[in-house]
Formats: C-alpha cells, structure tokens, sequence
C-alpha cells in the first residue's frame, strides 16, 4: 500500500534506519513475524510472572492460618496475578499468534500498518513495564482484578498501587487497539486473491472476530479507567460516594467491558483449536459455516450478559431474569462449536501428538468450564456461588484449562514452522499430563470447597472450617502445573537450537502458511498464493500440485521498512503514564514526545528501493 | 509491497472507519456516565443554573457550518483548485477555533461566575469531562487541519492525488460535529427544558 506522505516544507533529516543489525534490528523492525516472536516471548515471561504470583498464592494457601505472606501483600499477588495473566499473558499470547500466522494464512506480505503493528508491541512492553514495577515502587495494586470502585478512589486506597494499575491499563489499552486496527484492517484488505471471507481459515476468523470485540469494548474500559483517574489525581467526584456517585456505575462499565473481554481471551484458543484438530484428525473441520456463525452469535451476545457479573448486588428480579436467559443462551452456540470439534474428530484418522492433546484437553476442560458457567448464569444458584472459590473454580477451567491450553496448543503446533525445528514429543506429552493432571487437582477441588463457602481473595481460614484438606491439595498440584511449564520451558529452549529440522508441511497443513518454507522468509510468498478453496494447500496437494516455479527475483519484492518511530512514540505514552503517577509536568513532556514523534512518523520518507 | 489491495480501498480510510466505530463507544460510555448521574447528587447548580442555550445554539452553528466549509474544501482539492480549497481550509479552521473559543467562554463563565468545577457535584464532574473530551477532540482535529492547510502553502505538496489525507481528516471533522449534535441536545436541551424528568 502507497500513502503518499504530506511533505514538510523545512528540511529535518528523518531517514529511516537502513538494514540495522543486532539489537537495533529488533527495536526498529516492521517485520510481523519478527513482532510476532517478540510478542510470544514477551507474554510468556510475563505469563511466568503471573504463575510466580499464583504460586505464591497457594502456598499461602497451603494450610489453615499460615503466615508466610502478610495480608496486605495477599490483595496484591491475587490482584496482579489476574491483571498479569488476562493483560499480559493471555490476550498478548494470542497476539503473538495473530502477528506470526494471519498474514501467513491470508497469503499476504505483512500487515496493513507495520509500523503501527510495532508501535502495538512496544506500548504493550511499556504498559506490562508498567504495572510491573508497581512491585518496586511501593507497592502494587491491591483491588482485585475489577478495581471495583470505591474501594479505589483514594479515599479507601490512598498511595500508588491503584495508580500504576489504572495507567499501566490504559497504556495496554492504547496497545491492544492499535493492534486490532491493524488486523481488521489487514484481514479485510490484505487477503490473496480468491480468499473470500468464507475461505478464511477459522483461526483468522476468529482473530477477526476477537478484533472486533476489542475495538468495541476496550473504550468502555478507558472511559471507566480515565473517570477513575480524574477522581484519584484532580477529585472529580464519579465514584465519590458522599457526593451522591454510585458504586455501581464502576461496575457495569467494567462488565460491559469485562464480558466481551473474556471472548476475547477464549475465541483466539478456540481459533487455535480450530486449526489443529482438523489437520491431525486428516478431515476438513466440520460445519465450517456454522463455526463462523456460532462465533459471531457468541460475539453478539457477550454484549448482551454483562449484569450476570452483578446478580448479587440487587438489580432486581427482572433485571436478573433477563441476564440470567440471555446467559444460557450463550451455551447454544458454544454447544454448537463444541459438536463440531467433535464431528471433526469423529472417523478421523486422529494423531495423537502433543498439539493434539492439548486441544483434546481444551474441550474437556472447557466444556467442565461451560457448564459450572451455566450453573452460576441461574442468577438463584449465584447468590450461593457468587464471590466463593467456585467461581475461581469455573473462571481457571475456562481461562487456565481453556485459553492456555489452546495456546500452548498452538505453540507446539506452530512451532516447527516458526524455528524450523521439531520439539521434542515425548516432553511435550509429560508437559501436556502434569499440566493436565495439575489443572484438575488444583482446580476441581475448588468447586467443593466454594460450594462449602470458602470465599476468594481472603489471605487465610480457619482450621475448623474443614478447608485444609483440599486447600493442601489444590497447592501441591499448582506445583504440578508449574513443573508441566518448566518441561515446555526446557523443550522449547533445546528445540530452538537443537530440535531435528521439521521440513516446510511436518503435519501435512490445510492452511497456507504449511506451503512456505519454515521458518518463513522474510517476504511470505514469492508470488502471492491464488486462492481457490477453503483449504486450499490441502486440497491442491490432494491433486497433485504443490510447488510452482516463480519467476519473482526476492529482491524486487518490497518490503515495509525499518523505523524508530513507533518505538519512540510508545516511549513517549510510557513517560506521560508516569507523569500522571508522580509529576503533571512531566506527564506533559510524555504527551509534547508524543506529538512530536507521531508527525515525524507521519512525515517520515520511504527508502529508496536500492538503498537496502 | 503492492498497491492492490483485497476491497480496492485504501486501508487507512478502513482503518479510520475502524477508529470512529472505535470511538463511537468512548462517547457512548461517556455519554452513558452523564445520564446515569443526571439529576443525582447536589443539585446546584444544575444544568438549568449554568446554561445559556442561545450562545450555546450560536456555537453549534458556526461548528456545523464548519463541517460544509469542509465538505467545499475537499471538493475543490478534488477539482484541483488549490486556491479555493485553501480559503475553505481556512474558513473551516477558523469555525473550528471559534467553536473552541465559545467553549473557552462558556467554561470560564460556569467556574467563575456560577462556580461550578469539576469537584462541585456530580453534575460538574460529569459534564466537564464528557464536553472537556469533544473539546479535545475538535483541538486535535483543529491541529490536523491546520498542519494539511501549512503544507498546502507549499507547492505541489497537496493536490488531487493526496486528497486521501484530507479524506481522513474530514470524516474525523464529521464525526466530531455528529457527537456535538448529540452532546448539545442530550446535554444542553434536556438539561433545561422544564418538564423534561431530570
């Protein structure tokens, strides 16, 4: 795509940085799937982080009246842990995925905006930064993961926990929106010739979708985040209840935000699971047409369920019916991709390797996930579960057993076509059977003890209560979970290097990017793919043609180019974040930085084609 | 990397379609905020105390003629009439900066004669951050135009072939003049005519 820049009426020498090396290479890169690799590492230490808390978490846990963690660190290990896992662990993770595969599977040379794709990665380093060095800068955020005002005015919460979490957001926020732009944009107008909509592979369907929803849903949040600001650094009054503000208006605007969120962390697995159990079951996916629909529908209603969140804080009756039918609802078409997975399966010739236990591992414990979900959408039976370890119980099956199932899925799927390298099987099946057997056993017990009322987010009980028994359990298993991610941590870090070459197609791939080499080059395709089927590299293998001689030389290919911009300008936000923290001025000089860094990537020249 | 696109659009003008959808729900939540704690809280001074709906009306104006100034503009940057796109540049930034004047105005008036602030009530918190943020919004669109109208000074740096630019620019000026019309009578209209339930 040309866009032919304003031209600056002075002479400023903004030239772009011509083949940088080494770090700089890293720092300036447009590349989507060098972006992609950074996202992916980046969410995974973070995901490490959250998993740090989570332990620390249980092992307070792990016996009545224990006294390793003080109370107050308590509320910020669980609040971080939720904030580390949702924002920087789980929604990144599947962005990595989006960054390295989609324009891999829509057959395009990169994204829509390479630049603006960097600037996503860098404002979400700088934002996770952010919220991470809370820990260091007196003390993180202690709210929970809601923030329910007015426990976070500064009234209730003075000090600056809740701060670097309602900044540290917003800056994620700006990130995650840049980034869906950017894909919107890219699967609606960088798709190769003939692949109409209805021939997308169902992982960029489900990008698409997750795109949208976060488009939508993240200014809500903003707007509750920026009210929450106004009130704690200029006392405004909108969640200043001796002015009259009402509690609840936190709520809904958090929940409005917070359903759709949580599609947005499950659809990109359900994409990933997608992908994977057609090609290892040697069948087309089953009800292509309905997945896509039953996606949509389940989009559609998550904007529709959001005070099934707040049955408990006396809406009344009406209100309560409404979400509670329009919650069930939502199990229709769930219940209509979950058959379909299974269809896929059924009469398959299943292989079953590591990425496809993980998508097994997924249904089930999605499916175990759904239907306490269905169970706590009974707005009568959530004024018993509401606000106990049954909900814990419920949100880690369908976050923990769902979502990081599908994504480590996912890694192991496509790893061989990200390093050219094949991990290691038999590791990979030991990670997938402690993550699996540790999930359940930390897990599954928490929906007895919920039922036997054990609250969330309290830091200990007492020994009495009849607790202790599961409670031992649940954090001996945790660290079950946490040794299955120390044998992916080895498997991935002795395949990268060492692990046998995979070859371009090692599963014999339905989608396009099995066509191209792996790792892929820095192009994608030589010539763009002409696309004629759903499927359409299996179905060309199927008759016989698979490598087409180009005549395209690489070097005429263009390719978008290096840039210090986006890195500049995420820079610039993280500055004013901190302003806004501990100095007003200097929160102005982040937004001068800003201005100024976002007109010199407007103005800023393209290279000439010899000079790289 | 090809010119050709999947739709035959210009991505940026999807993107910028993208990015209004996107802030269409930032208004709506801000909007939302403003209604839910109509009437609640303290109330004076209210919105009947603080409104002068006349100047108001007058500023509204002069913002909505901006945006006819802007669709003149564009039309004749597609004709290739440089000098009669730059006066309706002109003319459409000037409207732009007078809506911002008013606004000026209108502030300095309800903080220092009926002194209402954002820490008064609710109503103050509310209806400064929900007219504080379109005035931010008009700001950066007044800044936007302004820099197109600059390089326009300069020879052959805007013309028919770049009117993408001003594309973008102008579908942003829409956008904010549509929110006005929403703010101006949700806010400002039902604020004071009596009988409407606060």
């Amino acid at each position: 795509m040309t866009t032919i820049p304003l031209k600056l009426p002075f002479k400023i020498n903004l030239s772009r940085p011509v083949n940088p090396t080494g770090i700089w290479d890293w720092i300036t890169t447009t590349d989507h799937k060098k972006i992609g690799v950074l996202y992916g590492v980046t969410a995974f230490l973070m995901f490490i982080t959250g998993g740090i808390e989570a332990l620390l978490i249980r092992t307070q846990l792990a016996g009545p009246e224990m006294k390793i963690i003080a109370p107050e660190v308590y509320n910020q290990l669980f609040t971080m842990h939720a904030t580390t896992m949702i924002f920087l662990g789980v929604m990144p993770l599947s962005a990595a995925f989006f960054n390295y595969i989609i324009p891999l599977q829509i057959g395009a040379r990169d994204v829509a905006f390479p630049r603006l794709n960097a600037f996503s990665y860098w404002t979400f380093l700088f934002g996770a930064l952010i919220m991470k060095s809370s820990w260091f800068l007196g003390g993180s955020p202690n709210a929970g993961w809601f923030g329910y005002a007015p426990i976070t005015t500064t009234t209730f919460n003075a000090g600056h926990g809740i701060d670097f979490w309602v900044v540290g957001l917003q800056v994620l926020g700006v990130a995650s929106l840049a980034a869906s732009f950017n894909f919107i944009v890219t699967i609606i107008n960088m798709r190769a010739p003939g692949m109409s909509f209805m021939r997308l592979p169902l992982f960029t369907w489900m990008t698409f979708i997750t795109a949208i929803l976060l488009v939508l849903a993240f200014p809500v949040i903003t707007v509750a985040l920026i009210e929450l600001m106004l009130d704690r650094t200029f006392d405004f009054n909108f969640f200043n209840t001796s002015a009259g503000a009402n509690p609840l208006l936190w709520q809904h605007l958090f929940w409005i935000f917070g359903h759709p969120e949580v599609y947005i962390l499950i659809l990109p697995a359900m994409g990933i699971v997608s992908e994977i159990l057609p090609t290892f079951s040697k069948k087309p996916i089953f009800g292509y047409a309905a997945m896509v629909l039953a996606a949509a529908f389940i989009a559609f209603m998550g904007w529709l369920v959001w005070s099934h969140h707040m049955f408990t804080t006396g809406l009344g009756p009406i209100a309560n019916s409404v979400f509670t039918i329009t919650t069930m609802l939502i199990a229709v078409p769930t219940g209509v991709k979950m058959f379909n997975w299974i269809g896929t399966m059924w009469g398959g010739n299943i292989e079953f390797n590591t990425p496809t236990l993980f998508s097994v591992g997924f249904l089930s414990m999605f499916l175990i996930g759904g239907i306490s979900g269905v169970m706590h959408s009974f707005s009568a039976s959530d004024y018993q579960q509401q606000d106990t370890y049954f909900i814990v119980a419920h949100l880690h099956y369908v976050l923990f057993g769902g979502a990081i199932f599908g994504i480590f899925g996912g890694i192991y799927y496509w790893f061989p076509k990200i390093t050219g390298r094949m991990y290691d099987e038999k590791m990979g099946k030991l990670n997938f059977w402690l993550m699996f057997i540790g999930q359940n056993l930390t897990f599954f017990p928490m929906h007895f003890i919920g039922m036997q009322g054990m609250p969330r987010r309290i830091f200990t009980y007492d020994a009495n209560m009849g607790w202790a028994f599961w409670n031992g359990v649940e954090t001996f298993s945790a660290y079950v979970i946490a040794f299955g991610v120390l044998f992916f941590m080895i498997n991935m870090l002795k395949s990268w290097g060492n692990g046998p070459k995979a070859g371009d197609d090692p599963w014999d791939g339905r989608t396009l990017e099995w066509s191209i080499s792996s790792p892929p080059p820095v192009y994608n395709f030589l010539d763009v793919p002409k696309v004629e089927a759903l499927d359409d590299f299996w179905v060309k293998k199927q008759k016989g043609i698979t490598k087409i001689k180009s005549k395209t030389k690489p070097k005429d290919i263009h390719l978008p180019q290096a840039s210090y911009w986006p890195m500049l300008v995420a820079l610039g936000l993280t500055i004013a974040a901190y302003g806004i923290i501990y100095n007003l001025v200097v929160c102005g000089l982040g937004i001068a930085m800003v201005l100024i860094t976002v007109c010199a990537w407007s103005f800023e020249p393209v290279n000439e084609p010899d000079a790289h | 990397m090809s010119d050709e696109t999947t739709t035959g659009l210009n991505s940026r003008k999807i993107l910028m379609w993208v990015f209004l959808g996107s802030d269409c729900m930032f208004f709506a939540s801000l909007i939302g905020t403003y209604l839910i704690y109509k009437g609640m809280g303290a109330s004076h001074p209210g919105p009947s105390d603080v409104f002068d709906i006349p100047t108001t009306s007058v500023s509204t104006f002069v913002l909505l003629m901006s945006s006819m100034s802007m669709v003149f503009a564009y039309a004749y940057l597609v004709r290739d009439n440089i000098k009669a796109f730059r006066i309706w540049m002109v003319s459409t930034i000037i409207m732009g900066a007078t809506f911002l004047g008013f606004q000026i105005f209108e502030f300095s008036e309800f903080y220092f004669h009926d002194h209402l602030s954002p820490q008064t009530n609710l109503f103050g918190t509310t209806f400064y951050a929900l007219t504080g943020t379109h005035g931010i919004h008009v700001t950066i669109g007044v800044v936007w135009l302004g820099i197109i109208f600059y390089s326009s000074l300069f020879r052959n740096s805007v013309s028919s072939k770049t009117n993408l630019d001003l594309d973008l620019a102008a579908l942003y000026w829409h956008f904010v003049d549509i929110v006005w019309i929403v703010i101006f009578a949700v806010v400002y209209l039902f604020g004071t005519f009596r009988g409407f339930p606060s």
